[in-house]
């Protein structure tokens, strides 16, 4: 029997789950890791050779960090008053203005963040994780998977939130017992061979632990995975209470399991990063490095090209936004399309279709800091993510300080499309207020504990309009976006211009890819 | 729908909990003005503007030009139209004759134009006419007279 790539993809699916369907399509060639191979080591610019650098984001300090290693002189121009772009982190103490005028002054208590824009770093986002190791960035485990965190609906178990470990384990032993019956039934013979048969039989009463008899009942052996009425313990009266698994009809129907493989996914499997404190340490470490290169407060508002070089044209906000001009030999623009399409420029045809067809998804991000760790004291929660359909999409635990006592700060919502465009319309303080009240729908203890609360959407961070850019057409307007044409000094680079969107990963492959395109024109005419 | 797919796909690169959550069906409104709507509620009173806010998370429910402007566009545009500005800006609306046919604001509002994104699948034809008009005939614009009134047959036949 053959079976095409589609059909036997499909099979393992079925037969073992979401993790070995990854697992199987990483071994065929369909999800691919990152692509970086190691540091770039460009070497041999041409004296004196100048390059200007737009944005001071991830992708605008590696390609200055890595140019000026090459021996270019490199100015680095950024619209804010610090460096990092979306790599970006709010702490007790700061302030952030947004389009239309609102502060919201954060009051975390000390070691409180909210990472408005990346927050995690997967073990294969090799760039990365090679720079924070380079610049000294101190990582620690993000957690992403958490079995005793919640999976809700409003509209299932009467709104009550179930534990994944639940809905995982007993989704997972109702379908084993399923595909064993079936299996035993006959009704795979087509499919499968009969030294398979009695293979799949072994493997599914291992993997949905099942009975001798390939059934799915409530038992200690099942207890061990979905948890124990009461658990076992110690001395006196300790022995364990089995729990009884949820009936499949009630886990089907709950939706529940949309989630389930949320975490099996190449960007969301076990190793995942985050920088001890805070997304932006990895923004501090490189302006440690090329903070000398970076003129701040400029607003680019013009990039022309010429056989000669690049011309650029910026305000500069801390003198009432007075013009300047700068030139060079080269620039690498990591701004963003939606700033760059509304800038004057004079790049190709081909370039400014896909600058002028890319919109920008809204996203909002909610830290909401609350008097004592209750997830953790209550229960027993410590990091990872609860998924719900109220319109907040998740509550995601801090995965660090655990047991601190004190207060703790939750990633209070993370949300996408209709529900961002109407947080994005409110003033801050009602966002949060909404943010409380569906958060409250899953944990009771919001009410009582609440301290303070900060969103940040990003159809109103000012210097980016948007939180990642959406192609029209990929396919046609993806290579002349990233190609550097022999008669071009500008080169474009940034998340945008990656198959990694929204990555921290996309925006520096991009830029490694922009240098050494610019590095090839540069030293070989 | 090439338009929603679109943005499914480009949310379920990021998580996918985005894609789920976008691509659920909104949940049952209770029962009209009964005790139990108000139940749900824990930490606040809703006011009835409230109720339609996230009434489904895949689309806007709100009815009425004001009611989509101030729950969607005021966003981004402002609640009095009057733009905003960053490393990039966002076009006021007020006093901008750019809007004063309606075929023009009804095709930016369906299909996007550069970094704005197309709400084609959010909103429905009566919302994109109401909200045009809403926008035409407010902030210091007055069109409507001269240039006529959005329907949602037109916008019906804007869409592609």
């Amino acid at each position: 029997m053959t079976m095409t790539r589609r059909e036997l993809l499909g099979a393992v699916g079925l037969a073992a789950g979401s993790a070995a369907m990854y697992s199987a399509m990483v071994s065929l060639g369909f999800a691919q890791a990152s692509t970086y191979d190691g540091p770039i080591n460009l070497s041999g610019a041409p004296d004196g050779s100048r390059v200007l650098v737009l944005g001071a984001g991830l992708a605008g300090m590696t390609a200055a960090l890595e140019l000026r290693s090459a021996g270019y002189e490199v100015q680095v121009l950024e619209y804010r008053e610090k460096a990092g772009g979306r790599c970006w982190t709010l702490r007790g103490g700061d302030t952030y203005t947004e389009l239309g005028g609102a502060t919201q002054t954060v009051d975390f208590d000390e070691g409180g963040y909210l990472n408005p824009g990346p927050w995690r770093i997967p073990y294969n986002h090799h760039a990365v994780l090679d720079y924070c190791k380079r610049l000294g960035v101190r990582l620690e485990p993000f957690i992403q998977k958490n079995h005793n965190a919640y999976l809700h609906r409003s509209d299932a178990f009467d709104g009550e939130p179930q534990r994944f470990r639940h809905i995982a384990t007993d989704y997972r032993g109702h379908v084993a017992e399923l595909l064993a019956k079936a299996t035993n039934q006959g009704a795979l013979d087509q499919e499968v061979t009969a030294d398979d048969k009695e293979k799949l039989l072994a493997s599914l009463r291992e993997y949905g632990v099942l009975t001798d008899d390939n059934a799915y009942v409530s038992s200690d052996d099942t207890s061990d995975y979905r948890g124990y009425d009461r658990e076992p313990g110690g001395g006196r009266d300790a022995k364990g209470v089995a729990s009884d698994p949820i009936p499949m009809s009630d886990i089907l129907q709950s939706d529940l399991w949309r989630w389930l493989s949320d975490a099996e996914s190449v960007h969301h499997q076990n190793t995942i990063f985050q920088p001890v404190g805070g997304m932006d340490m990895i923004a501090q470490a490189f302006e440690r490095e090329v903070g000398d290169l970076i003129t701040y407060n400029a607003k680019v508002t013009s990039m022309l090209q010429d056989e000669d070089g690049v011309t650029v044209l910026y305000e500069d906000a801390q003198d009432g936004g007075a013009p300047v001009e700068v030139t060079a030999d080269w620039c690498v623009c990591t701004i963003p399309f939606s700033i760059l399409g509304q800038m004057e420029h004079n790049l190709s045809s081909d370039k400014t279709r896909a600058i002028d067809t890319m919109y920008y998804a809204g996203s909002v991000k909610f830290g909401l800091e609350f008097n004592r760790r209750f997830w953790e004291e209550d229960e027993h929660i410590y990091g990872g993510i609860t998924y719900t359909d109220l319109p907040i999409s998740l509550i995601s635990y801090p995965s660090n300080d655990y047991l601190s006592g004190g207060k703790g700060v939750l990633l209070g919502g993370y949300v996408w499309g209709a529900n961002a465009y109407q947080f994005n319309a409110m003033q801050p303080e009602d966002r949060v207020k909404w943010a409380v009240e569906y958060g409250s729908r899953i944990h009771p203890q919001y009410s009582d504990e609440f301290s303070s609360g900060i969103s940040v959407s990003w159809h109103k961070v000012p210097f980016v309009l948007g939180c990642y850019g959406i192609w029209d057409d990929k396919d046609r307007d993806y290579e002349p976006a990233v190609t550097m044409e022999p008669e071009e000094r500008i080169v474009l680079a940034g998340e945008h211009l990656s198959y990694l969107p929204a990555w921290q990963e996309g925006a520096i492959l991009s830029a490694l890819d922009a240098i050494q395109q610019l590095h090839q024109h540069a030293t070989n005419g | 729908m090439k338009t929603l797919t679109k943005t499914l796909l480009a949310a379920g690169l990021l998580t996918g909990a985005a894609l789920t959550a976008i691509a659920q069906d909104a949940p049952a409104p209770e029962a009209e003005g009964g005790e139990s709507r108000t139940s749900e509620f824990r930490t606040f009173d809703p006011t009835e503007d409230d109720w339609e806010t996230f009434r489904s998370s895949g689309e806007i429910t709100h009815q009425g030009g004001e009611a989509v402007y101030n729950s969607v566009c005021a966003g981004c545009h402002m609640p009095e139209g009057e733009g905003a500005d960053g490393a990039g800006y966002y076009p006021a609306l007020a006093d901008n004759e750019m809007i004063a046919a309606p075929s023009y604001p009804t095709y930016v509002i369906l299909e996007g134009q550069k970094a704005m994104p197309p709400f084609a699948g959010i909103l429905d034809d009566q919302q994109v006419a109401d909200v045009v008009n809403y926008i035409r005939s407010n902030f210091g614009n007055d069109f409507i007279e001269e240039w006529g009134e959005a329907t949602a047959e037109d916008v019906e036949a804007t869409r592609q």
